[in-house]
């Protein structure tokens, strides 16, 4: 998984860094679903824990859908709710 | 009538065929009380995430209804007393998939891991050993 680096643009100034598009907008974006377990797991964390919206570029709309999408499949243990 | 998406977890130890006659026992309530099934998926037995009452797997079902709340209601009431039933989810949902789920495009794909997912589900007892040690 390719994590984009936080980095402010207040800091060093010759990066000016372009956003990053939410990956879940546009025509071809998957679908936040609680059963595609795979996708989810690209917005968890090694320990289980949902990558804040800063780091993944998911806009604030789809990161709530998919915060409870990983809740969702968290409680039907198809997901963990730590893993260590 | 609404919509609805049901997923259901068995505890591991029952066969598949026990699992089969369950989820046919909940279909029977919401096809009794006017409802229909729109769409009905076996995923197999799955390995937990972490363990649900001392179970390491279960057997995975998921339903498409389409029924009133009150045999919801009902529905959900027959599988809290169920003691094979280890969780529960139900979901009000906009529209039905077309098509089977991820769950089971996945399970397609890689049909040689559901082969042995068998062997595992026929040395259950085994299995169980091996994975308490690795976690000692």
């Amino acid at each position: 998984m390719t994590q984009l680096e936080i980095k402010r643009e207040a800091v060093r100034k010759p990066f000016n860094r372009r956003r990053k598009a939410c990956p879940f907008s546009g025509p071809n974006a998957p679908k936040i679903d609680y059963k595609d377990t795979k996708l989810l797991l690209r917005f968890t964390s090694e320990r289980g824990k949902i990558v804040p919206s800063r780091i993944s570029a998911v806009s604030a709309k789809k990161q709530r859908k998919l915060a409870t999408a990983i809740k969702r499949a968290r409680f039907l243990a198809l997901m963990p709710y730590v893993s260590e | 009538m609404r919509l609805y998406e049901s997923v259901f977890i068995a505890r591991q130890d029952i066969t598949s065929a026990q699992v089969e006659a369950m989820a046919d026992e909940f279909a029977e309530i919401i096809t009794s009380a006017g409802g229909l099934i729109k769409k009905r998926e076996y995923w197999g037995l799955r390995s937990l995430a972490y363990r649900i009452k001392k179970n390491r797997k279960g057997h995975y079902v998921m339903f498409n209804l389409e029924t009133g709340p009150e045999a919801l209601r009902e529905y959900e009431r027959i599988m809290g007393l169920n003691e094979d039933v280890l969780r529960f989810l139900n979901l009000n949902i906009e529209e039905v998939e077309e098509g089977p789920s991820i769950m089971m495009q996945a399970k397609t794909e890689r049909s040689s891991r559901g082969q042995r997912d068998q062997a595992d589900a026929d040395a259950p007892a085994e299995k169980d050993d091996s994975s308490d040690n690795s976690e000692d």
